[in-house]
């Protein structure tokens, strides 16, 4: 059995006019690390709403370990832990407070379960009388991630947990995820960092409702279909205007500190010629090679365009 | 080369915790400056500073030819400045919101309409000129949130996070607006998550603990640290921090 699956969800807002879910289907399987990944509006939040029972979708049914969203939302509240998009503990309560409260909510105690929850509050327990809504970014993250622990759910539901954490705690985060993942625990995980789709176990690339592609990193990186290459100059704005004048390449953007490209039709001579053209151009100190594609590459070659008319 | 930003000793205490400590830096025209720190390190107290916001404690700031501690309402006027989560007024329409900002930032009434008409077509808004800016996708409000912010071709922009949640190729369009911007003369202060971006800039400077810790280009600072890119000098870097993220 899945542990977590889609038939055909539609959801609308504003009386059917912002279509924010568009007939997606996925399942996700029991202790897999399934992340959602695209910009903000494409639906991601949405989809954690319904299978957490908080939306009723227009159209559509969807099961969390075999419970039906709209039927048995009572059953699925108890199972799943939820870390919403924004925020959403008592500010006004301290660390520990919150804590005891959402363990006494779910019926349990913080004693009981601590197990569960011991890696992470041992970096919190310092903080314990401070109240919520005076913690760092990271920590206020590391105390929701208990807070949806605390009753050692099944299913454990993250709405964009690293969005706005900087790279040290975002990778703490991920490490935080791989433990929980070898507990068994099923993760759906949202996130727009695309460096983070490589550490699920498969993801969905997802834009304006829709899926754009659904598979593991690798087989979607493999799936792409030119070869791509690097290149970089010391004048690397310069460079860039002067490969978009070129008719021979397909798509070139900055990517870190090259410039990524594909050609409209690989061949032998893609790399002389292009050299050739550059440095008719007045490029010097070129570096190009071929390159892998990461998610991201994917991504911009699936969102098909680079002029704007995404997002 | 003229000196936009300058800071000399600038200093933030609040009680006994010291939110920036005694940086010195110093900005050129048109220059693209990465400003990097972990959550807590004091970027947005220093950026605060900058923008005439808050007092500093102690040292020296000037920013466009201003000093930060006589005339902090002058700065405003000579910088742009745009965030993640404040930018643009939403229920306003995108007509109304260059309209809005154009005039608050002094431009006349040709100025405004010539502006208007400029943008509306450069960010191919034609058809959505007066739909409310809260109905667009985010990538396209944070272009128009960019090109509101130098409506009135400040001396320098101050741009926090401004690429948060955006999809990747809006991603490397709004760089491309960086660029032209700072091809023009206006000198670019921005900080970012995204790691990747910290490549694009002509110098970064990586805060610890409210000191600088690291300030050159990308190339020298790969090459100081052994590291084959930003995100592992950064790791080096942030991991010397004390007070951590607290």
């Amino acid at each position: 059995m899945s542990a977590i699956t889609l038939n055909n969800i539609t959801k609308t807002y504003n009386k059917g006019t912002v279509l924010a879910v568009d007939d997606i289907s996925f399942s996700v399987e029991k202790g897999e690390l399934f992340g959602l990944i695209g910009p903000d509006g494409a639906g991601k939040s949405s989809i954690f709403r319904i299978l957490t029972t908080l939306l009723i979708p227009d159209k559509g049914t969807a099961s969390v370990v075999g419970f039906d969203v709209v039927k048995d939302f009572q059953k699925i509240r108890g199972i799943v832990g939820y870390m919403p998009g924004r925020f959403s503990l008592y500010q006004d309560l301290t660390v520990e407070e919150n804590l005891n409260f959402f363990a006494t909510v779910f019926g349990t105690t913080v004693k009981e379960n601590y197990d569960q929850i011991k890696d992470i509050y041992i970096m919190l327990e310092p903080f314990k009388d401070r109240r919520a809504g005076k913690l760092s970014g990271g920590m206020k993250q590391k105390l929701a991630l208990c807070c949806a622990l605390i009753h050692k759910p099944e299913v454990l539901f993250l709405d964009e947990p690293t969005t706005g954490v900087d790279v040290v705690s975002r990778k703490e985060f991920w490490e935080m995820l791989a433990r929980l993942k070898a507990q068994g625990i099923t993760i759906m995980v949202s996130t727009s960092y695309m460096d983070e789709a490589s550490l699920c176990d498969r993801i969905a690339l997802m834009i304006g409702g829709k899926i754009l592609s659904l598979d593991t990193p690798a087989k979607i990186i493999e799936a792409y279909p030119e070869k791509l290459y690097a290149i970089k100059s010391p004048n690397m704005h310069k460079l860039l205007r002067d490969m978009r004048t070129n008719d021979e390449i397909l798509t070139c953007y900055a990517s870190g500190e090259y410039i990524h490209l594909s050609f409209k039709n690989t061949t032998k001579e893609n790399e002389g010629s292009l050299k050739k053209f550059l440095e008719e151009k007045g490029e010097t100190d070129l570096v190009f090679k071929e390159t892998i594609p990461t998610v991201e590459d994917c991504f911009i070659r699936l969102l098909g365009h680079t002029d704007g008319n995404s997002n | 080369m003229e000196t936009v930003i300058r800071t000399k000793d600038l200093t933030k205490r609040f009680g006994d915790f010291v939110a920036v400590d005694k940086i010195t830096f110093e900005v050129q025209k048109g220059e693209i400056f990465g400003f990097l720190g972990a959550n807590g390190a004091g970027k947005t107290t220093a950026m605060r500073m900058l923008c005439g916001l808050s007092r500093p404690t102690s040292g020296e700031a000037m920013v466009a030819g201003i000093d930060v501690y006589h005339k902090p309402e002058d700065i405003k006027k000579n910088i742009g400045y745009m965030s993640q989560k404040f930018s643009l007024y939403e229920d306003l329409t995108v007509l109304e919101n260059i309209k809005f900002y154009a005039g608050i930032y002094g431009l006349t009434d040709k100025q405004i309409k010539d502006k208007s008409d400029e943008l509306v077509e450069k960010l191919g808004l034609q058809s959505q000129a007066k739909v409310l800016v809260k109905l667009l996708p985010l990538g396209w409000r944070q272009k128009l949130a960019f090109s509101v912010a130098i409506v009135h071709e400040p001396k320098v922009v101050f741009l926090d996070e401004p690429t948060g949640g955006v999809d990747p190729s809006t991603r490397k369009q709004f760089w491309d607006m960086i660029y032209d911007a700072s091809e023009r003369g206006i000198t670019i202060f921005v900080t970012t998550h995204y790691l990747d971006e910290a490549e694009y800039c002509d110098r970064i400077c990586i805060m610890v603990d409210g000191k600088i810790k690291a300030l050159d280009t990308p190339f020298q600072l790969k090459q100081n640290f052994k590291a084959d890119n930003i995100t592992e000098v950064f790791y080096q870097l942030a991991r010397t921090a004390k007070r951590g993220d607290d």
